[in-house]
């Protein structure tokens, strides 16, 4: 065999594991979908069909009509946008400062904002429930949007982000008398938008899909978020599938769609994130 | 040049500058993470029901959990459940990596198909696979079926249930591992591969000799990052077992148990016991982790 033959075989083995990998990788969502597509009485068919017998549209309406869906979602966005620009404005600020400003006390303090990455989440749950009580934050929009500003990766990923930037255009300004807002705002910002962009990502991802946090510290119907809602969903529904798989997938469906946009940048961030170690 | 001749003014309005920047990150860090961290110490020490106030109790919650079957049921789960999804989840991410890896076209497409589970809310992937399992109706027990095969009632046999979740997971994180060792294969430099080719080193010399070697620093990162997440798993366990499932037990993780001491059952004190606890597991294993890599991680 010459090696360019080989090299071509070698190719399509490479395409037939992948593809069948992906196929593996995508199943659960093709059945997801078609699923969500079937009569009630169509999903409990043996042997099971890989296609709907008939297309029930409906289904869709019908989640819209059965819960809240509506108000979950406009929870759940609300949320997720308050903490991502909170976050890009707050980190960015905070990382500015790590990279480019002196003051004392500047590498304890950083060290202290590193300690909370090692701290797992459970360990603050509790305390958190009991100051978010005395706040009387419990149930309300604070609760789901304000501790998740603070983020101390977020921080973290930016700082170091900044320290690989140039320091000529820094010291241009200072020289011309910028003040140091706008050296960040002028300057730093527009020179790391894919970083901005990957922690925007990562924050978009982790409140869209966050369950553990609602779920201790709301309580009434108008405060769900998408995940709660169709948590609850199942047990009210604990048989109807094809209900279930269309709120399943009017949930996940927005955050793909984004992925498939902006998956350069998820893909940078994560492979940043993977650098840092 | 007014400001060459005052750097100690200089100095000071960098530093007041400095100081507001970080001012509220640290002040929100501090009041969300910070104080809740050490309070979760002191509660370990205290009986307390969430109301009233915590009544100090020594080492009672520690001593108690000891002795207490479900914690040291979901410490073995959680222990099993990462023994089998890290390796298995690492194993396929190697192999997916190194495929992506080669230069063939369709490789946005195919990252874009192995990265979906991990993008996807954990609740929806959690209800998409309790019904794949479904004894009876069922995808995956269809396909077994007419392959001849054994069709275990997954989620509700308390030999398969924590295999079942571990699948799942596996599923959702082999993309995102994936991606990680994929930045790391491409930075390893082709004069290493030229030189192999050129004493006409195979495939798998290659691959065991290079690429893996010079992959360890990634596969270090992800190995501790996999641990971590590990020992936390909640999300699928809630979804999937649901909170009635009679075999709960089977699949009951540390964090679910935190969960129902502190939350259902308003044991708090008790509760951040479990989670010190957990904590200091994740630090030993993390600082075992980080002080063996001189063993076996090559930084180039």
């Amino acid at each position: 065999m010459t090696s360019s033959a080989s090299n071509k075989a070698s190719r399509i083995a490479v395409h037939i594991l992948l593809i069948a990998g992906a196929v593996l990788m995508i199943m659960p969502f093709l059945w997801m979908l078609s699923t969500s597509f079937k009569s009630f009485a169509d999903s409990m068919k043996v042997p099971p069909a890989l296609f709907p017998a008939e297309w029930h549209f409906e289904n869709y309406s019908k989640v819209l009509e059965t819960i809240d869906f509506a108000r979950y979602y406009g929870n759940t966005l609300l949320i997720t946008v308050s903490r991502t620009a909170g976050q890009l404005l707050l980190c960015s600020l905070a990382a500015y400062s790590f990279a480019s400003l002196k003051f004392p006390g500047k590498n304890i303090i950083f060290l202290a904002m590193l300690a909370v990455l090692m701290v797992p989440s459970q360990v603050v749950m509790i305390p958190s429930f009991v100051i978010m009580r005395e706040l009387d934050w419990l149930d309300t929009f604070y609760v789901l949007i304000i501790p998740g500003i603070f983020s101390a990766f977020g921080t973290f990923l930016l700082r170091q982000f900044f320290m690989t930037l140039p320091k000529d255009l820094e010291e241009a300004a200072k020289i011309d008398g910028c003040s140091y807002f706008r050296i960040y705002w002028n300057i730093y910002l527009p020179l790391s938008k894919s970083a901005l962009v990957s922690l925007a990502i990562f924050t978009i991802l982790a409140s869209w899909n966050e369950l553990l946090w609602p779920l201790i510290m709301t309580s009434s119907e108008d405060m769900r978020v998408l995940s709660i809602g169709i948590s609850t969903f199942q047990g009210q529904h604990s048989t109807d599938y094809p209900l279930l798989m269309a709120g399943a997938v009017m949930a996940t469906l927005p955050i793909i769609i984004l992925f498939i946009f902006l998956q350069r940048y998820f893909i940078e961030g994560i492979a940043m994130n993977g650098i840092k170690a | 040049m007014k400001q060459r001749r005052n750097p100690s003014k200089l100095s000071i309005r960098e530093a007041a500058w400095g100081y507001l920047f970080i001012l509220p990150v640290v002040l929100g860090l501090a009041i969300f993470y910070m104080v809740p961290s050490a309070a979760s110490l002191f509660l370990s020490f205290t009986a307390w029901d969430g109301m009233s106030s915590p009544v100090f109790n020594g080492i009672d919650n520690f001593a108690q959990l000891a002795a207490d079957g479900k914690f040291t049921r979901s410490l073995l789960n959680t222990l099993l459940y990462t023994i089998a999804t890290v390796p298995l989840s690492i194993a396929f991410a190697v192999i997916l990596a190194v495929l992506l890896n080669q230069k063939i076209k369709g490789m946005v497409l195919y990252r874009t198909l192995y990265f979906i589970p991990v993008i996807t809310m954990p609740i929806a992937v959690g209800m998409v696979w309790k019904w794949l399992y479904n004894s009876e109706f069922g995808l995956i027990n269809f396909v077994l079926g007419t392959l001849h095969l054994p069709q275990p009632n997954w989620l509700f046999d308390e030999k398969f249930a924590l295999f079942s979740i571990v699948i799942v997971s596996v599923w959702t994180s082999i993309g995102y591992n994936a991606v990680i060792l994929l930045s790391g294969l491409q930075g390893i430099s082709a004069s290493y591969y030229e030189a192999a080719s050129l004493d006409g080193a195979g495939t798998l010399y290659r691959f065991f000799r290079i690429t893996l070697p010079l992959l360890t620093p990634s596969l270090f990162f992800v190995l501790v990052m996999s641990f971590i997440n590990s020992f936390q798993v909640f999300d699928l366990v809630f979804i999937m077992m649901g909170q009635q499932s009679s075999l709960l037990d089977s699949t009951r993780t540390v964090v679910y148990n935190i969960w129902e001491d502190g939350f259902k059952y308003f044991n708090m004190g008790y509760a951040s016991a479990q989670a010190f606890i957990l904590f200091i597991i994740i630090l030993v294993i993390t600082a075992f982790q980080m002080y063996f890599q001189k063993r076996w991680v090559h930084y180039q």
